[in-house]
């Protein structure tokens, strides 16, 4: 077949293409275009540290301006993942540093990143803009104070929820005083104060800040003099927002926010007085996104504030909202498209407040365009699974946590494999599943079958035998992550289904019933895949093949096995799998 | 409590070759197994040279994990609660006495002052502890308060003013009077 079309026209139509997925389909068609469409991808996202190496990535894309990186697995954020495990970001930096000089974007998820890291990236890349560490860990205010001192272009430092070692807050004033190129800082997660002059310094000379996400140390009457400097203001986090109850200083507020006229985001709220509330009445009717989670406030005082934001979109907020806040926020903001409610007391044995499956019941009734869900509560039926499954069919997003292990329908008494089988067969778009409750090897059954487009499953006590992992591995087309804890599933499903999870970026199990034995004949059977035993009882050897792992983690690889393990973990069949490769 | 599905014998893994094991638990495979509480049944029979101390499940006293609450959100969650709790709901605080086989509890918030307190505490324990004095704290006395402050420090009952010591009080102690002397006299 004649073909004759332009290297330079099909680089110009592939520019186009920005998601990962029509560049990857685009790589797959001929050589030519694996080639051309190489050379010009900007942007790289790894989903997996360990699934490739960086002088893989660096091999095959020459010129990127931004990557996106994730590390531990997602059950490390409940402590299931031991201290020393892995994920260090340090090797990419050093990597990356010499290969790609205008490097601009580093977005990293659940990875240790050292101060060294920090450092390294702070002086080698000259034009670096934007610097997002989730749920990260390993670092110090200093790694920060070395971002702040040297990233002269820098736009973006957001910290999300990392763990930071807060040595002190001087960090902050270590922006230079030509430095007027911020738009966004998201520093909630710190503890120390910083400097308020120079925070007030860095606000006053940074036009385009759009975002401010202040930490729990700026108290409420030091925001009106940030909010004043910073009119434009798009998102904007409160420090604590509790002081004694003063007419001047409410007044300040008011004033101060009203001057916002383009906010739309606000969060922080730690130790709020609600008195303090309606000094941001002002604002609400704007307000796409609220996140109270750290609100300790009753519920009527949440009714009044919800009540005024009728364009809300996404609420955080503690079940401090209760069944009556809830009805009420279904009944003033019909735009509301994602939902978390999070418990104000986990380990307590009763209920301390008044919040059911009712609440997320009416939410679904009343907000056509909820898509998105995260809900803990204490009870739950199969009647009211059906009925939020039968309202809400463009649900993409469920993820519901039963706070009791195996508590079953609390009317009947029987599992809730039919709440959750009503979920997966309306919900058709739904992508994203976390179960809990009390279920049976039956409810993967429906999921295997009618959970087509789901990508991510979470299961914790459930199930009766290998039957329940089976029926998932064995359906579920569009499956890329599955993590289980405490399911009593074993060898023969994950055996007979070895190839799916070449499928799948990883499987996490830990606290089942696979044994030492089998996990070593996966490693033998699938060499693209890493077969991680994670032990802290010594070496699987020390005990019988038949003997349970404690945690399994198993992900396909194109970079063979870790050479950075910890010695509690183990790759099955490492000799084999370097003899292969 | 009755689970509602039956486990079905006859179904059978299509892509496998190997052998559904038969229901029903080993006694070595509980103890392989590392479930905390579990009656659910595992299709396969675990090899009995498995035996205990080979194969000791992994310690689980806690349910560690679960449920699936971030630590930033504990911590936050927590400290308001500390917060709220001595605002709103009084201050209870352990009282222990030297041989009282057990400890009481008392709210410190309903008490105006030292001597209602002191009182309260006679009356609780069926002891005498006297008069406070600046000079002496309650020497002669059979019993003598104390308690321990935020820092951790062992202090007598009555050398801080009244509202400082309910913000600082965090569990008392009713010592005999001959060990007092120590904390009384400097």
């Amino acid at each position: 077949m004649a073909y004759s079309f332009p290297e330079e026209v099909l680089e110009y139509v592939f520019a186009f293409l920005s998601s990962d997925k029509d560049r990857n389909a685009v790589s797959l068609v001929c050589k030519s275009w694996y080639e051309i469409e190489r050379w010009c991808r900007r942007r790289i996202f790894i989903g997996n540290c360990y699934a490739v190496s960086p002088q893989i990535v660096i091999r095959r894309f020459p010129e990127v301006s931004a990557v996106k990186i994730k590390g531990k697995p997602h059950f490390a954020d409940f402590n299931l993942v031991p201290e020393g495990w892995g994920a260090y970001l340090y090797p990419w930096i050093s990597a990356m540093a010499r290969s790609y000089p205008w490097l601009e974007e580093i977005k990293l998820k659940r990875m240790v990143v050292t101060d060294e890291s920090l450092e390294l990236i702070s002086k080698s890349f000259k034009n670096f803009k934007v610097l997002v560490l989730s749920s990260c860990e390993g670092f110090t205010t200093d790694g920060l104070a070395s971002i702040a001192a040297n990233c002269r272009n820098l736009r973006e430092l957001d910290l999300k929820e990392s763990e930071v070692e807060d040595l002190s807050g001087h960090w902050l004033s270590h922006f230079p005083d030509n430095f007027t190129s911020l738009v966004s800082l998201n520093m909630s997660c710190l503890g120390s104060e910083v400097s308020f002059s120079a925070l007030e310094r860095l606000v006053s000379r940074c036009p385009n800040l759009k975002t401010l996400r202040l930490n729990r140390a700026v108290p409420v009457e030091k925001l009106p003099s940030l909010l004043r400097r910073a009119p434009q203001l798009v998102e904007f986090g409160t420090g604590a927002y509790s002081a004694e109850i003063r007419t001047d200083i409410f007044s300040n507020l008011v004033e101060a926010f009203s001057g916002c006229k383009h906010l739309k985001s606000l969060s922080g709220f730690w130790d709020v007085v609600p008195a303090y509330l309606p000094a941001m009445y002002n604002v609400c009717s704007r307000i796409t996104s609220l996140n109270l989670s750290y609100a300790t406030v009753q519920s009527p005082d949440l009714v009044e504030l919800i009540s005024q934001c009728p364009n809300l979109k996404c609420l955080w907020v503690l079940d401090y909202i209760e069944d009556a806040g809830l009805k009420a926020l279904s009944s003033y903001c019909k735009d509301l498209q994602e939902l978390r409610v999070f418990p104000s007391d986990p380990y307590g044995a009763e209920p301390n407040v008044s919040l059911t499956e009712q609440g997320l019941v009416t939410v679904s009734a009343g907000c056509p365009k909820l898509q998105s869900v995260l809900y803990f509560c204490r009870q739950m039926s199969n009647a009211a699974l059906i009925a939020i499954a039968r309202n809400r069919p463009n649900l993409i997003r469920f993820r519901l946590c039963i706070i009791e292990p195996q508590a079953p329908d609390y009317l009947t008494l029987e599992p809730l494999d039919t709440g959750f089988g009503a979920i997966v067969e309306h919900c058709k778009q739904l992508r994203r599943l976390s179960l809990s409750g009390l279920l049976t090897d039956r409810v993967f059954e429906y999921i295997g079958t009618h959970a087509e487009k789901l990508e991510m499953l979470s299961i914790a006590f459930a199930g009766d035998s290998d039957l329940g992992l089976h029926y998932v591995l064995s359906g579920c087309e569009s499956l890329r992550k599955l993590e289980i804890r405490d399911c009593p599933f074993g060898d023969k499903a994950l055996l007979a289904n070895a190839a799916k999870l070449e499928t799948m970026r990883s499987l996490w199990m830990s606290s089942c019933s696979v044994s030492y034995g089998a996990c070593k004949l996966l490693g033998q059977k699938m060499p693209r895949l890493n077969v991680e035993v994670i032990d802290e009882r010594g070496p699987p050897d020390s005990r019988p093949e038949t003997c349970p792992v404690e945690k399994l983690y198993v992900y396909r690889t194109v970079a063979g096995p870790r050479v950075d393990k910890p010695d509690f973990v183990w790759t099955m069949d490492e000799d084999a799998a370097l003899r292969l490769s | 409590m009755e689970k509602g599905v039956a486990y079905d014998n006859d179904m059978n893994l299509k892509a496998t070759e190997l052998r559904l094991g038969l229901p029903g638990t080993d006694e070595s495979q509980k103890e392989c197994s590392s479930f905390v509480k579990s009656n659910k049944r595992s299709s396969e029979e675990m090899d009995s040279s498995c035996n205990e101390e080979e194969c000791a499940p992994a310690p689980k006293a806690l349910v560690v994990g679960w449920p699936p609450v971030r630590s930033y959100r504990k911590n936050v969650l927590q400290q308001q609660q500390k917060k709220s709790d001595s605002d709103v709901s009084g201050m209870y605080v352990k009282v222990s006495m030297d041989g009282a086989p057990y400890l009481r509890k008392i709210d410190i918030k309903v008490y105006k002052n030292y001597p209602d307190l002191l009182i309260a505490l006679e009356n609780m324990f069926k002891c005498s502890m006297g008069v406070y004095s600046e000079r002496e704290g309650y020497n002669g006395s059979e019993y003598a308060p104390t308690y321990e402050d935020k820092d951790g420090d062992w202090m007598l009952v009555g050398d801080v003013p009244w509202d400082m010591f309910v913000t600082s009080c965090k569990r008392l102690r009713i010592m005999k009077g001959s060990e007092a002397k120590g904390l009384g006299c400097q």
